[in-house]
């Protein structure tokens, strides 16, 4: 099953490659894995999307909390959450498709950054899922390049994730 | 006080108690082996390879629960260290290592030995700093003592660029400031819920189990263990790190578990209905097939690292807390409680345990003419009464060790269990010496391990340390050879060694005293006269039988009622 795991971690260089390293040392899947500092400039908060039984995602983030630059976490899929990635995506843009493209990114509620003769750039937000459609509509031939950010997350609500 | 890096270094070191620093000096860490040769109040054991530095300290911290404290240079001196490092991590053994770096302006320039310390240690250590200001060193240093002493203790590098150690750049030092990490916070009690069930189902057990680990030993939780299984009266088994907990010498002590465990204590594990695991992690060499262990079992885990729990094995009762303190809460409870124990239930369990141990699982064939290595670890047994302090390296000396010499204090035995790092045992007894310079300290290996980290010699002699090293000299990597012979059709690949040096002359040329012995009648005798002789460092050459096993064994795949027993015994007998 598919989780996503907030991590509050200290701010500090080598931080971000233990967490990498736990991950590819004890086998365990990433699918995406965001991270930048946070209001307090000493705390990094990630994201990170993971996938396995349930046993697996338990010892995920026993061994996370064990990290010693990491201060808190929450695994977010155990609540209700909002999810939001940010993908800029290059498209081919040519005579009838033009149109189609832009009416297309409409209704996904994308904005159109950069226009050439043969080429829109289009940034999207939402969760993974609403950006994977949106590729399937705008359909592969058009595709010139994508760039996702990952996923992040934060809990609805009352719940929080702070020190 | 404005003091230099150096200078805040060794003052640091006075200020965490550090007796002894192992370490090998090089560019990186000149000026901190500068600020060492201006005190004495902290001895330098000046070793032969760094991987020797890294053992001899986790020998010093396995024997005194203190930190062991390592100095290396920078690139391959930080390299070299990495085996013993990673050993600790495995095992988790409180040590700290100071390895130098290059000037911080010329990190990241491969500068001449230079290597990324925070990057290859990462993996094994419980946590690494690098150094980023003079202004930071004390404060890291003191984070790094309490990381590596505090929770599941472990090893915890501390990489120092050159710069921040020289001598005329100074500032101000205050060690008294406490440590602040608001990122770790090990636990301490347990949850008082759990603890309350947990004393309520091991009570109304029938068939119940008690499996330590390392944990205990780590700990320092010995006491309150045997309190907490003599209340019980149930049967206890130790892990091979364990050793020691529970005297062995005790009825209710069935020996270690495990591949090499006996008979008793995996049949008594895998016909219990309640298991009670302390301090221990559920190793594959303690539960051999996960899926055959313990079917009948509900299990109660007590571990300071909540990551050990259900790690492998799940489990009903997870206790998170340290050992001591949750074992000293349930023999309060098992004490008030209002309920008792199934005594008619638990003699019967015993009776079929006693049934189980009356295979007598651990024989072996005598012989006169051949020396038996189980033999001389009985020996070793006798003439030291059971009271040495013995360092092991890694293979089936090893696992005799731990069979025949019956640990009755823990501590005592000190070995590499999780990484299996075979050049441990010498290195690990200069630690052990060093801090018990009036106890006997032996080291059981065999003519393969001991040649991993031999300059050592070298290091004994300089400081004296009268080691008794008991070689079991079959000239083959023992249990290679014995997985070749059960696995591989004898083939023995690469197994033997060919080409062995004269040890007697060996240790003599580095200037102590070897014994060769090759007749099972010499065997008592030349130990009664190696540890007699209490200033000298003594090699004792055991030519041993060749193809000796170890039994009993559960062989990979296998589960813990499956054992595999000496060809010999009948195994209807159980």
């Amino acid at each position: 099953m598919r989780h996503v795991i907030a991590v509050l971690l200290e701010n500090e260089s080598g931080a971000l490659s233990r967490v990498a390293g736990l991950f590819s040392a004890r086998g365990y899947n990433i699918e995406s894995l965001t991270v930048a500092p946070t209001h307090d400039p000493t705390m990094s908060r990630m994201t990170i999307v993971t996938y396995g039984t349930e046993r697996v995602v338990e010892q995920i983030t026993k061994q996370l909390n064990k990290l010693v630059d990491v201060v808190r976490l929450t695994d977010l899929t155990e609540s209700h959450f909002l999810e939001r990635e940010i993908m800029l995506i290059k498209l081919r843009a040519v005579e009838q498709s033009r149109s189609e493209i832009k009416r297309v990114a409409d209704i996904f509620r994308g904005r159109i950054l950069d226009v050439t003769e043969t080429s829109y750039i289009v940034e999207m937000t939402g969760d993974a899922e609403k950006l994977d459609a949106f590729m399937k509509s705008v359909g592969k031939d058009n595709i010139i390049e994508v760039v996702r950010s990952g996923a992040t997350g934060i809990a609805r609500g009352e719940k929080s994730l702070r020190i | 006080m404005e003091l230099s890096g150096g200078e805040i270094l060794i003052q640091a070191l006075k200020e965490e108690e550090v007796e002894f620093i192992f370490g090998y000096p090089g560019g990186a860490v000149l000026h901190i082996y500068d600020a060492i040769y201006q005190q004495n109040s902290i001895k330098h054991i000046l070793v032969r390879h760094e991987q020797g530095a890294t053992h001899a300290a986790d020998g010093y911290a396995r024997a005194t629960g203190k930190p062991g404290v390592v100095l290396v240079t920078s690139g391959p001196g930080a390299t070299n260290a990495v085996t013993g490092i990673a050993t600790a991590f495995m095992d988790s053994i409180p040590m700290v290592i100071l390895t130098g770096q290059v000037t911080s302006r010329f990190i990241g320039s491969d500068a001449f030995q230079e290597v990324d310390c925070i990057g290859i240690t990462r993996p094994c250590v419980k946590h690494n700093f690098l150094v980023e200001s003079l202004e930071s060193l004390s404060d890291t240093l003191k984070k790094a003592f309490h990381v590596a002493t505090t929770g599941r203790p472990g090893p915890v590098v501390v990489d120092i660029p050159k710069d921040f150690t020289a001598p005329g750049v100074k500032t101000e030092f205050d060690y008294s400031v406490p440590v602040e990490m608001r990122s770790y916070s090990p636990p301490t009690t347990g949850h008082p819920g759990q603890i309350r069930k947990a004393v309520d189902l091991i009570m109304s057990a029938k068939r119940p189990m008690i499996y330590s680990g390392g944990g205990v030993v780590l700990g320092d939780a010995s006491e309150s263990f045997r309190e907490f299984c003599r209340k019980l009266s149930y049967p206890v088994t130790n892990t091979l790190m364990g050793l020691g907990a529970f005297p062995a010498t005790d009825k209710q002590f069935v020996g270690m578990l495990g591949m090499h465990g006996t008979y008793e204590a995996n049949m008594a594990m895998h016909g219990c209905d309640v298991l009670i695991a302390v301090g221990a992690r559920f190793d594959d060499r303690v539960t051999g097939e996960v899926k055959r262990f313990c079917p009948n079992a509900q299990i109660v885990h007590i571990d300071v690292d909540p990551a050990s729990i259900s790690k492998t094995v799940t489990v009903d009762i997870p206790i998170v807390g340290d050992v001591g303190q949750v074992l000293e809460a349930m023999n309060r409870q098992i004490e008030e409680a209002d309920r008792e124990i199934d005594r008619a239930a638990i003699d019967l369990w015993w009776s079929e345990i006693e049934k189980w141990r009356g295979t007598n699982c651990l024989q072996y064939d005598k012989s006169d003419s051949v020396i038996k290595p189980q033999y001389v670890v009985e020996k070793l047994y006798e003439v030291t009464k059971g009271d040495a302090y013995l360092t092991s390296d890694v293979g089936q000396h090893q696992m005799w060790a731990a069979q025949f010499y019956h640990f009755d204090k823990p501590r005592r035995w000190i070995n590499s269990g999780g990484l299996g790092t075979m050049g441990f045992g010498l290195p690990a007894a200069i630690g052990v010496q060093l801090a018990f310079p009036d106890e006997i300290v032996a080291c059981i290996t065999g003519e393969a391990s001991i040649q991993m980290c031999i300059q050592e010699l070298s290091t004994c002699l300089q400081y004296d340390l009268p080691i008794k090293i008991i070689n079991l000299n079959n000239r083959y990597m023992g249990m290679v050879r014995q997985w070749q012979e059960f696995s591989y059709e004898k083939r023995y690949s690469h197994s033997y060694m060919d080409a062995l040096p004269d040890f007697v002359r060996l240790t003599e040329s580095y200037g102590h005293v070897g014994m060769l012995i090759d007749k099972p009648g010499d065997v008592e005798s030349a130990m009664q006269e190696a540890f007699a002789m209490k200033d000298k460092l003594v090699f004792l050459d055991f030519i041993t039988d060749q193809t000796e096993n170890v039994y009993p064994m559960i062989e990979a795949g296998k589960g813990q009622d499956e054992m595999r027993l000496h060809p010999a015994q009948n195994r209807e007998l159980a």
